[in-house]
């Protein structure tokens, strides 16, 4: 049976069920007690599971991130969370050096199945140390997976795929999506959510709406930007394909190239600052291979490498949004 | 020393800066609830985002600031206004800040959880235990150019659980450096209780660890905290060290504005309103004849005009330029 869900909702039935069927799996988090996760995404687990296997826990990022890692190496399937990822700093090393690494560095001895979630994402004034999204600096480091869901069906089921995955799993929710009534939300992204587990495969894009003139690639909250925008362009008889790549690591790079050849167009949307990440990432994915075949070239809005401002019309300025891409999908296409 | 060797006049200013502190969050609330009913939605009215109000730890800003000179440090946290008032930041600019206008301390770039004065030498930071290593920086700085001035880190009970804190109490000890920690305890981290969270009753034992004098004082008693501070400022001050301060606090609000507290048992709201230091300060003024109700009544007023002020000033502010948001990441231009 599948009903509507939030998406916070769907992530935390999908740890309730594998919480039920794998007693290796547990959680730690800032307020994901009793709280039920700032944004909800352990909402219910304690009142089900109690609180050995719900922990919340001090505010010591690094010491129950680097938890993490022990307790997986005793086979256990730790879920970590983060409660914003711009609080990455203070537990870094533990990531990045420790978690991502440890399998290749113990020549495969060692498994790291954690699943680290974390909120992303801005629009609502939250300024510089709360709205970012930075999964292009976790994905630009070897050995962490990157799963950033658009709606509650993936939510639900990749967050299944990540409990099982016996790799660090880095899956980042966008707070604008989550479906959580005080804070807006694309009423889209809350979709029919079965009640069984189920899994979306990691690694697998999804093409959302098929177009013939241009590609828009994307993730998270800007799917709906980028729907929203190709709505409008139909008007004007411009057809855009829009692509969520649902995951960054592994990224599917055969969806993303095959609708590339067939539109011969691309623009990348992201939410994430511009350099070094995610948008130049999939255009030279892209170039790389099907350069040559590119009717113009390619384009991206991303965010000006700028920390992101307070004031409302400041922030709304910097953030990719519709009528950026209606504009820059015109520029291209015209 | 009692509250009767303590001058009229800094009595009256302490009472008078505590009282302005609460107006001003209390006059925040309200506005910040503007345009968020009937449905609260975070990013609407004219001040979006979070909103942590000190209501109820007024004690812990006033006691300690009134022995700082301007050019002593204080590096605040997420809820730091009555930090910033106490320390005499604009009360004007801070108010257009937070309500993100161009006129504001930071053009409106900033916001309520990053509040930056540099003639005051006040900051803040919205990442949980980031101002004790930074005031350690402070302390060297005074101590290379033979300066006098010291620098007060502020951090919440949740604070002290991080590595940084432990770091830089460490750190200022080994080097002797003129910091005073502060550790605000109102008892609770969002929704986490300190005794699930912290390995000792009190903040100030972990002083030992250190080597470093640590005392634990009762927020719902502006005096003795005065005290406290009054001997820890100047021990800094004379060059002898760092110490660590606990001010034990209660919250009258939520952690947030807008969160439900559905966590917090009854008994500890009604501690807060029995503990609540502007309401002991008062009465106690007025028990010792120090003050005529009058006198006090003036004060007020006097602090509702400046409050009122401050709001219209920001009201009346224009937004910044959108264009600004790309602007000032460069110091010597971008
Ligand atoms: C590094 C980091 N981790 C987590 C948070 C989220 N957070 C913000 S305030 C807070 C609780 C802070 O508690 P405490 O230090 O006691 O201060 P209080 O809010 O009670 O004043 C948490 C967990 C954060 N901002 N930064």
């Amino acid at each position: 049976m599948a009903r509507k869900l939030p998406m916070y909702k769907a992530i935390a039935e999908a740890i309730a069920q594998e919480m039920e069927r794998d007693e290796n799996v547990f959680v730690m988090g800032e307020d994901i007690g009793a709280y039920g996760g700032i944004f909800g995404a352990t909402n219910g687990l304690l009142e089900k599971f109690g609180p050995e296997r719900v922990r919340d826990t001090p505010i010591s990022e690094s010491a129950f991130i680097g938890a993490a890692l022990g307790a997986a190496s005793k086979g256990m399937r730790p879920i970590v969370e983060l409660m914003f990822v711009d609080f990455f700093g203070v537990a870094m090393d533990q990531i990045y050096n420790h978690i991502a690494k440890a399998h290749y560095m113990s020549g495969e001895q060692v498994k790291m199945p954690i699943v680290i979630t974390t909120a992303i994402g801005g629009g609502y004034s939250d300024a510089a140390q709360h709205s970012q999204c930075l999964y292009g600096l976790f994905a630009h480091v070897p050995g962490l997976k990157i799963v950033i869901p658009s709606n509650s069906y993936d939510a639900k089921g990749l967050m299944i795929s990540s409990i099982r995955d016996d790799n660090p799993v880095m899956y980042f929710f966008h707070k604008g999506l989550m479906g959580l009534g005080w804070m807006p939300s694309p009423e889209e992204a809350a979709v029919e959510v079965p009640e069984e587990p189920y899994t979306v495969p990691i690694g697998e894009a999804k093409v959302v709406r098929e177009g013939d003139d241009v590609t828009i690639a994307t993730v998270s909250r800007m799917v709906y930007e980028a729907l929203w925008a190709a709505e409008e362009l139909e008007k004007d008889g411009i057809s855009a394909e829009v692509i969520d790549l649902r995951t960054l690591v592994p990224l599917d790079k055969e969806t993303l190239i095959d609708s590339v050849r067939k539109t011969g167009r691309l623009l990348v949307v992201d939410e994430d600052y511009m350099s070094y990440g995610m948008s130049g990432e999939i255009i030279a994915t892209v170039v790389e291979r099907i350069g040559s075949e590119l009717k113009a070239l390619p384009r991206r809005i991303a965010y000006p490498d700028v920390p992101v401002p307070y004031s409302r019309v400041l922030e709304r300025f910097v953030l990719p949004d519709r009528e950026k891409i209606v504009k820059t999908v015109k520029d291209m296409v015209g | 020393m009692g509250v009767e060797e303590i001058p009229k006049e800094t009595l009256l200013e302490l009472y008078g800066t505590m009282h302005r502190i609460r107006t001003y969050e209390e006059t925040l609330a309200k506005w910040y609830y503007e345009g968020k009913s009937p449905r609260f939605d975070i990013s609407a009215g004219p001040i979006p985002g979070e909103l942590h109000l000190s209501s109820g730890q007024e004690s812990a800003a006033v006691g300690v600031c009134i022995h700082l000179r301007d050019e002593d440090a204080v590096i605040g946290t997420h809820r730091a206004h009555h930090f910033a008032i106490a320390k005499g930041v604009d009360l004007k600019k801070m108010t257009a800040e937070i309500f993100g206008r161009a006129t504001g301390l930071s053009g409106g770039k900033g916001g309520h959880m990053h509040l930056f004065d540099a003639a005051k030498n006040f900051s803040c930071s919205g990442i949980v235990g980031a101002s004790f290593p930074q005031a350690v920086g402070v302390g060297i700085a005074a101590k290379l150019k033979g300066e006098d001035y010291v620098a007060v880190a502020v951090g919440g009970d949740g604070a002290a659980n991080q590595g940084t804190f432990h770091e830089a109490l460490n750190l200022a000890a080994v080097w002797k450096l003129p910091v005073v920690f502060l550790i605000e305890d109102n008892g609770w981290a969002i929704s986490v209780p300190k005794d699930k969270s912290t390995a000792v009753a009190k903040n100030s034992e972990r002083a030992k660890a250190y080597g470093i004098p640590g005392v634990s004082v009762d927020g719902a008693d502006v005096i003795a905290v005065y005290e406290v501070a009054k001997e820890a400022v100047e021990r800094a001050r004379r060059g002898e060290g760092p110490s660590l301060i606990e001010v034990r606090t209660y919250r009258l609000r939520g952690h947030f504005e807008g969160d439900p507290q559905l966590y917090r048992p009854k008994e500890d709201f009604e501690l807060a309103k029995e503990k609540d230091p502007l309401d002991n300060f008062r009465k106690l003024l007025l028990e010792k004849d120090i003050a005529t109700e009058e006198e006090l009544a003036r004060i007020e007023e006097e602090n509702e005009r400046k409050v009122q002020e401050a709001i219209d000033f920001a009201l009346n502010s224009p937004y910044p330029e959108p264009e600004e948001a790309l602007k000032g990441v460069f110091a010597g231009g971008d």
